[in-house]
């Protein structure tokens, strides 16, 4: 007991830290904080464009590690991420079809302009994960879900790759949307990203009886007598809700949302009251320091934050992976 | 008699009072434009700091004698060559919203498809969304650039009059032979093809040379290879990024074009004078022209 709440702390802490540590991290260095006071262009820089940006991660992060922990406990597998009911797809295909439609008619324009790209994002991500309990034909199979989850990524990936043969010009805009970047993220879309984080985290707590009571079988989940049924919908709700929102705002971020249920675990063996908290808090630190490193590694240029999450956390998770077999 | 004068030094005050009146607000006088997306942006005064984020508008401010006015460029832009000092502030795409707000740019002009768009308005920079596609579109930018930088109408008319000129010439160069000459524009090796209805496509047909392409096939059709075996073209044109084993395409040796060696491998700056809609284009369709000159029989 004692062990998690310090580590709570740790990972709160830290990323306390590195909070701090992102005001001074950017294009120009950390010549905006010297002269923010006299400069109100670097005022804005810092707090208008660093601050949000830098919580901005943190939440991503957040609501990516806590979707991920959720969804391995639906799913009672420990491969399961938070895409694997086809938010990701979804939201890729929606992005794709308003780029592409940016250049067909001046009425699509006006509507893919009013509605802007992260709020097609998010319909396309929530689109999807409907389609795909649709198909599954509700949420009482596990087993189906998560194959319809599969069929709709496949498809919805594959009517991408059809937008883009058709309307060659969306590939490098759809490419920018695939690696994911913090850099778009003002104080708007934080708060946005952190009201849902705390809804859905207030939710998840809630319903983690029901995720200790799948880990240990359906059928037992069953004999405890919970109502599974709408509880499982209420589950699958919070995952749509916080990846559609991670994903909106910053596009296509990997393997956050599966590592970081994963590090948390190989601290502490706990429940998943604890774990979806802990697991948000471990995701945002993840994201936060690897935007750091997007940002710092070679300023003024800038790596972006989806392909470093892929190599490290990939590369984290390797290694637990060996240690663990050796 | 003295009231007749008094009315008259009068008038002429009014008159006086009333033109410089005129000429103050003449001065003072925003400046306004609708950009592609559709959207009014008003801007207190000739900008006189500009960052350009995709390398034709550089290029349109450039031709436009603004050059001086460009305090940063996208990673892209690399012509005229004085805008290789410039700051680089990312990509189009992927533009550093942080060093271009630390430029304090009056103006920011990029594409219409630029994902930084939203995200600069909010922070109170002024953005034009510009998408040069076609001919008539780079006609239609040059404009709406002249305007956004406070020059007269004169300006970008007598700039796109120099490039049409260029254009008619590239094309008396080419023998009437071109007619009956059918060309293939690769894209890239995915194949894309370059159609009819594409910048390049136009060019083309402002030389006289046939596409293989037909325009219902859209700007940039993903073909089958099998299409340009099919087409035989008598010339093809290509990047040299993508010429690459080419000619080593099943079937592909029996193309008219590659047994005639009749084939133009443009260099990467030569590639991005062709593909980029802007003021370059009189040089672009030249380039293509000294290609057909090469290989057709006067």
């Amino acid at each position: 007991m004692q062990r998690t709440t310090w580590l709570a702390y740790g990972l709160f802490g830290a990323a306390a830290m590195l909070a701090l540590l992102g005001l001074g991290v950017g294009s120009l260095g950390l010549e905006p904080i010297w002269v923010m006071l006299a400069d109100p262009v670097a005022a804005q820089i810092v707090w208008d464009i660093r601050a949000p940006r830098t919580l901005g991660a943190w939440a991503a992060g957040a609501l990516l590690g806590l979707a991920g922990a959720v969804a391995q406990g639906l799913f009672r597998n420990p491969l399961a991420d938070p895409f694997l009911l086809g938010s990701a797809s979804g939201a890729s295909l929606a992005v794709a079809l308003s780029l592409a439609a940016l250049g067909v008619s001046p009425f699509a324009a006006t509507w893919v302009i009013r509605l802007g790209l992260t709020g097609a994002a998010f319909v396309g991500a929530v689109a999807a994960v409907l389609l795909t309990l649709t198909l599954a034909r509700g949420v009482q199979h596990t087993f189906r879900l998560l194959l319809a989850g599969v069929v709709v990524g496949m498809v919805l990936g594959a009517l991408t790759s059809m937008v883009t043969i058709m309307v060659p010009e969306v590939l490098q805009a759809m490419q920018a949307f695939m690696l994911g970047s913090t850099g778009f993220v003002g104080w708007s879309a934080w708060s946005i990203m952190a009201v849902v984080g705390a809804l859905c985290l207030v939710a998840a707590i809630s319903l983690s009886k029901v995720l200790d009571g799948l880990s240990l079988g359906e059928s037992t989940a069953q004999s405890l007598g919970l109502p599974l049924l709408p509880l499982r919908a209420a589950l699958v709700a919070v995952i749509a809700l916080a990846t559609g929102t991670a994903v909106a705002q910053t596009g296509l971020i990997a393997f956050v949302g599966l590592a970081a249920p994963h590090l948390v675990r190989a601290v502490v063996k706990t429940t998943y009251s604890r774990l979806v908290g802990l697991s948000s808090l471990m995701g945002g630190l993840l994201l936060l320091s690897a935007d750091l490193l997007a940002r710092g590694l070679i300023a003024p240029q800038e790596i972006p934050v989806g392909v470093l999450t892929a190599i490290l956390g990939g590369g984290y998770l390797l290694w637990l992976m060996h240690r663990r077999s050796s | 008699m003295w009231r007749g004068d008094f009315q008259r030094e009068a008038k002429a005050l009014w008159v006086a009072l009333c033109v410089m009146t005129w000429a103050l607000v003449g001065q003072a006088q925003p400046i306004q434009v609708v950009d592609d997306r559709g959207r009014t942006v008003v801007l207190p005064s000739p900008p006189q700091r500009v960052v350009s984020i995709l390398p034709s508008l550089t290029e349109t401010v450039c031709e436009l004698q603004q050059c001086h006015r460009l305090v940063g460029v996208d990673r892209f832009s690399n012509w005229p060559a004085s805008v290789e000092s410039l700051p680089r502030v990312g990509g189009g795409i992927d533009p550093n919203i942080e060093a271009i707000v630390a430029l304090r740019p009056d103006v920011v002009l990029v594409a219409t498809s630029s994902r930084g768009t939203d995200r600069l308005e909010s922070l109170g920079v002024r953005v034009v969304a510009l998408e040069p596609k076609t001919h008539a579109d780079v006609q239609r930018v040059m404009n709406t650039v002249a305007a956004v930088l406070g020059l007269p109408s004169g300006e970008a008319q007598r700039l796109w009059k120099r490039i049409e000129a260029g254009v008619d010439a590239a094309a008396r160069s080419v023998p009437p032979t071109v007619r009956q000459t059918r060309v293939y524009f690769e894209v890239n090796r995915a194949p894309y093809a370059a159609g009819a209805a594409s910048f390049i496509g136009e060019t083309l047909t402002r030389l006289g040379a046939q596409n293989i392409i037909p325009p219902e096939l859209g700007p940039f059709p993903k073909l089958n290879p099998e299409f340009v075996v099919r087409a035989n073209p008598d010339v093809i044109m290509v990047g040299d990024r993508n010429f690459a084993g080419l000619t080593d395409r099943p079937g592909w040796s029996r193309i008219a074009a590659v047994q005639r060696q009749q084939l133009c491998v443009f260099s990467v700056d030569e590639a991005n004078v062709i593909v980029r809609p802007g003021p370059r284009m009189a040089e672009g369709a030249r380039l293509m022209a000294d290609c057909l000159n090469r290989h057709l029989a006067p």
